[in-house]
């Protein structure tokens, strides 16, 4: 098969970006989306040509590594994460516009690859959980409903790629931070730190300049494990009783009247 | 409180409470405003005596239209309240995603993607609305203070004013179809669960509302209410006198 590419070339952060033109004949239509684009860099490097930089890992879709927007779509038109794209989805002769995701808390680096750093230091801005060392605990010692388990989980499965914020008019992260704030905040060991998570994930999550949330849903819409909107509901509300549960660092001394 | 206003999250649930505080006076308001079609009546029609009765609500208890500037005060609040929200956290967006990349359009709806506009167009028409039946500024027909029926109704028989005031309450629709569902996503009071019914009822609320709001003009200009019992605006008013 054989495609005509526009690509984003960028060299660095501080480079201002354009789009590229290159074509790639003899693509196999069983070829992944990125072995199409490593087959592009081959010919650019047989041509001493500078390669295409773009991100990816584990090529199976469970590392989040991958960060492409094909056409216009987040990790590509089908949902699932651009790894899994395959050549024989487009029709011969086409043309496909491949560009970094765009928002300002995940700078470019080079071409398609962004710093998506800021995703981790929202996560590490929750904090630890509690546990106890020492022996092994009774199996049933913290018992978690299969409901809970399992609702806990579709929140857990979230691989971090980012493709909700690349989607989002507003650049929110929130179904990310929605994502991570539900798993753990569902789970009986994640009760001690509930508040503090809920508030540090999301000041972390502002002060990274991610937009806000305006209910349009785009981000569920192309999230690769299906995260529900829902995710953002409990968000919502974690944060609001968390502001209002807050404990003062230290009581008022009370005097009589 | 600080923290909560300053965070994307808390400065969302203000807008979201300011604006339900508005959909409940929408509410009320189109509630109210169907006494116009019970008719100009035989002695003072009933929407006047409707409106008088909410000047003297709580008299002697509180002074004459002394409820009326609570409302107004906490609906003026509210608004500012809204607007504020929404023109900072607007203003946070569009720093946190360049506009020179617009978001491809994936599945938003059109009254999520219109809510800036229809925003505006409710806050031109709020203006323009009061400047026209509270104040009697925009005096295009004979207004009377006091005689709201004879007002609805000669402003009602001008085409521009019902095309005006339909498309007014359209775009009103528009914002209330997304705000109301928002509101519940907002607050973190939906669930997978609920949101069907959520959805849905967001929906009616809104046609109840727009289909309440439209009546009025729609039922004035076709002639299905009837003329003010004064029939014609008084000699003074059409010589600009005004007043009672
Ligand atoms: C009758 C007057 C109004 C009512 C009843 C109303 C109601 C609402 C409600 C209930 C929301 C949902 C809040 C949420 O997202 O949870 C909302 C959102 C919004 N309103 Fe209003 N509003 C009114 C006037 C205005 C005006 C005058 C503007 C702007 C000039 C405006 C702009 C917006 C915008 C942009 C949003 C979306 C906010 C967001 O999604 O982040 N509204 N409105
Ligand atoms: S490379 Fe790991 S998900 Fe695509």
């Amino acid at each position: 098969m054989r495609f005509n590419l526009e690509i984003w070339r960028q060299f660095d952060r501080e480079s201002n970006g354009h789009f590229e033109s290159f074509t790639v004949d003899g693509i196999d239509p069983e070829s992944s989306f990125l072995e199409m684009l490593d087959q592009l860099n081959a010919q650019l490097g047989r041509e001493k040509q500078r390669m295409v930089a773009f991100d990816s890992d584990c090529r199976e879709g469970i590392c989040g590594t991958c960060s492409l927007v094909i056409d216009g779509y987040p990790q590509g038109p089908r949902q699932v994460t651009a790894c899994q794209i395959y050549m024989r989805e487009f029709t011969d002769g086409a043309t496909i516009k491949v560009e970094p995701y765009r928002n300002s808390a995940f700078p470019v680096m080079r071409d398609l690859i962004t710093d998506r750093s800021a995703l981790d230091r929202v996560i590490q801005a929750g904090g630890y959980i509690s546990t106890k060392t020492g022996p092994q605990p009774d199996p049933n010692s913290m018992p978690v409903s299969p409901e809970t388990q399992k609702e806990a989980f579709d929140a857990a499965i979230c691989i971090g790629c980012g493709a909700c914020v690349a989607a989002c008019p507003n650049g929110s992260a929130m179904l990310f931070t929605g994502a991570k704030v539900k798993h753990l905040n569902l789970l009986p060991q994640g009760q001690p730190e509930r508040t503090t998570r809920v508030i540090g994930m999301v000041e972390q999550m502002d002060a990274e300049g991610f937009g806000g949330c305006t209910n349009y849903g785009e981000c569920s819409r192309v999230c690769p494990q299906e995260i529900s909107l829902d995710v953002i509901g409990m968000l919502n509300r974690e944060y609001r009783k968390a502001r209002k549960d807050e404990q003062p660092a230290h009581r008022a001394k009370m005097t009589a009247q | 409180m600080r923290e909560f206003w300053d965070s994307t999250i808390g400065k969302k649930v203000f807008v979201a409470v300011g604006g339900t505080i508005l959909v409940a006076y929408l509410i009320l308001h189109m509630a109210g405003n169907l006494w116009s079609l019970a008719g100009p009546g035989t002695v003072e029609p009933h929407i006047d005596e409707y409106a008088s009765w909410l000047r003297n609500f709580g008299e002697p208890l509180v002074p004459y239209e002394g409820t009326l500037w609570v409302v107004r005060a906490i609906l003026l609040a509210a608004l500012v309240v809204h607007l504020v929200g929404v023109i900072q956290l607007r203003a946070r967006n569009r720093k946190a995603r360049p506009p020179e990349y617009p978001a491809r359009r994936i599945g938003r709806s059109w009254e999520s993607r219109l809510m800036m506009v229809s925003g505006v167009v409710i806050l031109v028409f709020l203006v323009v609305h009061i400047l026209q039946f509270s104040t009697l500024t925009i005096d295009v027909t004979p207004l009377v203070e006091g005689a709201i029926y004879a007002n609805l109704y000669w402003a009602f028989q001008e085409w521009y004013v019902v095309l005006f005031y339909l498309a007014a309450v359209f775009l009103v629709g528009t914002h209330l179809r997304h705000a109301i569902w928002s509101v519940f996503q907002t607050l973190g009071v939906d669930s997978p669960e609920r949101n069907g019914q959520i959805k849905a009822g967001a929906s009616l609320l809104t046609v109840v509302i727009v289909a309440g709001f439209a009546a009025v003009p729609i039922l004035f200009f076709t002639g299905a209410l009837g003329v003010p019992i004064d029939n014609e605006p008084t000699a003074a008013v059409l010589a600009g006198g005004g007043g009672r």
